[in-house]
C-alpha cells in the first residue's frame, strides 16, 4: 500500500556558516521553533519527534541527547534518533505517522563540522579493515569517482566547474547558503588541484547548520497548510560499501529509490539533489532521468552549503517549499549517505491538484 | 542580577575520536590479512564465478555466504581510476605526494582502493601497470600492502 496523505506543512533551516559559536542545540532552538510556527501548531500537538545527527562530529557518545533540549522534551515526548541525516529522521517520522494514531510529527537534523577535521572524521565511517586504515578522506574518494566519470567520457573538468558556477549563481538568492558569490568558470579552471582531477571548488564547503520539518496527516495537513507538499513516495536503497565493487559513474540505487518512490519519470518542476561533489550532479541527473527543463538545485545545493546531517533534510525543505509557495507542482528531493553515493533516498512530492 | 565577576576564558575540552574495539576478522577477511602478511593477495570467488578483491564474506549480488574458494591474485595489477594527493594528510599511508587508486590485481574481477607510490603525477594514467610493494614489518593490516608501484616498462 502506498500512503499518500502525509504532507510537509512547516519547514525551517538555519543559515549555514563556516563556524558557529553556538552549540547544535542552540542552533536548533530557533530552527525548530520556526518550523512549528510555520505549521501553526502548538508544540504539544507533535505526536512523534525524530532527530538526525552524528555523535562523531561532536566527539562524544549520546551527544544527540542534548539536542532534544531544542525540541522541548518536558512533559515527556515520544522521540527517536537516527545516526544519519535529518532526512532519514523524516523518513522514520513518515513511517510513524502511517500508524494512524497521531496526526503531527517533527523531524530535525543538525551538524557542526567546524570543531573537527571532517576529512579524518568521515574516514571513520568506512570499512574498518580495508578502507579506514588508509585514512581515505571524502575528497580522495570523490577524486576516484571524478576520474571514472572523466575516463568514461560522461563529463569534462569544465562541466564540473559549470556545475559549481550555477550552484553559486543560484545560491546568491538563497539567504541560508554559505557560498553565494558568483564565480567565473575560466577562473575556476585556473585553480590548482586538491585531489586531481578535483579542485577546491568541486568540494563542498565545511558548514555548521540545522533544519527542521513538521509533517501532518490527512485533514490536519489541509487545516494547517493552504498548499501542503504531499509526500507521494519516499524510498531508500543501498549499494555495496566498497567502491571497487560498483560502477562509480552510475547510481543504480538512486534510480531504484526513485522508481520505488513512485516517480514516473514525468515532468518535474524542481529537483534538489545531494551532489556533495560537483561530478555527482551529472551522475544523479542521469540516474533520475531528469531532462533539461527541470530546475536542478535552485537553492545552490550542497556545493553552496553543506551542513552535514541537515543538508539532506534541506533538500526536502527546498523542494517542499516550492510546492507550498505555489512555484512547483511536482518536486523531487534526493539525499545521500555513505561513501560515494552508496545509500540514496528519494522523496517525491506533489501539490494539491 | 548579572555579574561579570568570576568570568574566565572560554572553556575548551579536547576529545580524541577512536574506535577502541578489538575486532575478529572472520573466515574471509582473516585469511586475506594473514596472506597479506606473507606477501600474497587473496580474493574470494563469488556465486557468479567472479574473483572479488578485497574479499567479502557475503555475495554482493545475492547475499549468500562466500569464502569456500579463496584465489590468489596479483602481484601486479592495473589502475582503473586514480586521484592525485599533492599534500598527504597525517592519516594517509604515505607521507609524500601519491595517488589513491582503484587497482584491479591480475586475476581479479574487481578493483581495490589503495595508494600508488608514483612519485610524480605525470606518471599516473588510467590503465597503467603497477606492482604490489609489501611492508617489511607486517602487522596483519591492509597496510601490509604498503603501496602499489609503477611497473617500469
Amino acid at each position: 500500500m502506498t500512503v499518500t496523505d502525509i504532507a510537509v506543512v512547516g519547514v525551517a533551516q538555519s543559515a549555514s556558516v563556516r563556524r558557529s559559536r553556538l552549540s547544535e542545540a542552540q542552533i536548533l532552538v530557533p530552527t525548530i521553533a520556526a518550523a512549528i510556527e510555520q505549521a501553526g501548531i502548538d508544540r504539544r500537538e507533535v505526536g512523534f519527534t525524530c532527530s538526525g545527527s552524528c555523535d562523531y562530529l561532536t566527539g562524544g557518545p549520546f551527544a544527540f541527547v542534548s539536542n532534544l533540549e531544542a525540541a522541548g522534551a518536558w512533559p515527556p515526548i515520544a522521540e527517536s534518533h537516527v545516526e544519519a541525516d535529518g532526512a532519514f529522521a523524516l523518513y522514520e517520522a513518515w513511517v510513524r505517522l502511517q500508524e494512524g494514531d497521531i496526526d503531527v510529527a517533527l523531524a530535525f537534523g543538525s551538524g557542526k563540522s567546524s570543531p573537527s577535521q571532517p576529512s579524518e572524521v568521515w574516514a571513520q565511517q568506512l570499512d574498518p579493515y580495508f578502507l579506514a586504515p588508509l585514512g581515505l578522506d571524502p575528497p580522495s574518494l570523490a577524486g576516484l569517482q571524478a576520474r571514472a566519470v572523466l575516463d568514461a567520457g560522461l563529463a569534462t573538468e569544465r562541466d564540473f566547474a559549470e556545475v559549481v558556477a550555477r550552484s553559486r549563481r543560484n545560491a546568491a538568492g538563497n539567504p541560508h547558503a554559505q557560498l553565494r558569490t558568483p564565480v567565473d568558470v575560466e577562473a575556476l579552471l585556473s585553480q590548482p588541484y586538491v585531489r586531481d582531477p578535483l579542485r577546491r571548488h568541486d568540494l563542498p564547503p565545511i558548514s555548521d547548520g540545522a533544519a527542521a520539518v513538521v509533517l501532518a496527516r490527512g485533514d490536519r495537513a489541509r487545516q494547517l497548510c493552504e498548499r501542503p507538499a504531499w509526500i507521494k513516495g519516499f524510498d531508500h536503497r543501498v549499494e555495496e560499501h566498497l567502491p571497487g565493487l560498483r560502477d562509480l559513474t552510475r547510481s543504480a540505487s538512486t534510480s531504484l529509490a526513485a522508481a520505488k518512490a513512485g516517480y514516473d519519470g514525468g515532468p518535474l518542476d524542481v529537483a534538489e539533489v545531494s551532489a556533495t561533489f560537483s561530478p555527482q550532479e551529472g551522475i544523479l541527473v542521469r540516474a533520475l532521468g531528469l531532462d533539461g527543463d527541470v530546475a536542478v538545485n535552485p537553492s545552490g545545493g550542497p556545493l553552496a552549503a553543506n551542513p552535514v546531517m541537515a543538508v539532506g533534510l534541506v533538500r526536502i525543505i527546498e523542494a517542499a517549499t516550492r510546492i507550498m509557495d505555489g512555484q512547483a507542482q511536482r518536486a523531487l528531493a534526493h539525499v545521500t549517505a555513505g561513501p560515494l553515493l552508496q545509500q540514496n533516498l528519494v522523496c517525491y512530492m506533489e501539490g494539491e491538484q | 542580577m548579572c555579574s561579570t565577576q568570576g568570568v574566565t576564558e572560554p572553556r575548551a575540552s579536547e576529545s580524541t575520536l577512536e574506535f577502541p574495539y578489538m575486532r575478529t576478522t572472520g573466515p574471509v577477511i582473516g585469511p586475506f590479512l594473514r596472506a597479506l602478511a606473507q606477501r600474497k593477495i587473496l580474493g574470494v570467488r563469488d556465486r557468479q564465478g567472479r574473483v572479488v578483491v578485497p574479499p567479502v564474506e557475503y555475495d554482493p549480488q545475492t547475499g549468500e555466504a562466500l569464502g569456500e574458494e579463496m584465489v590468489e591474485v596479483g602481484p601486479e595489477g592495473t589502475v582503473e581510476a586514480w586521484t592525485w594527493v599533492a599534500e598527504p594528510l597525517e592519516k594517509h599511508p604515505l607521507d609524500r605526494p601519491f595517488a589513491f587508486a582503484l587497482v584491479r590485481p591480475d586475476g581479479a574481477d574487481t578493483a581495490m582502493v589503495h595508494a600508488v607510490d608514483a612519485g610524480d603525477v605525470a606518471v599516473m594514467t588510467t590503465g597503467m601497470r603497477v606492482a604490489a610493494r609489501f611492508s617489511e614489518e607486517p602487522a596483519g593490516r591492509i597496510t601490509d600492502l604498503a603501496a602499489w608501484e609503477p611497473v617500469r616498462s
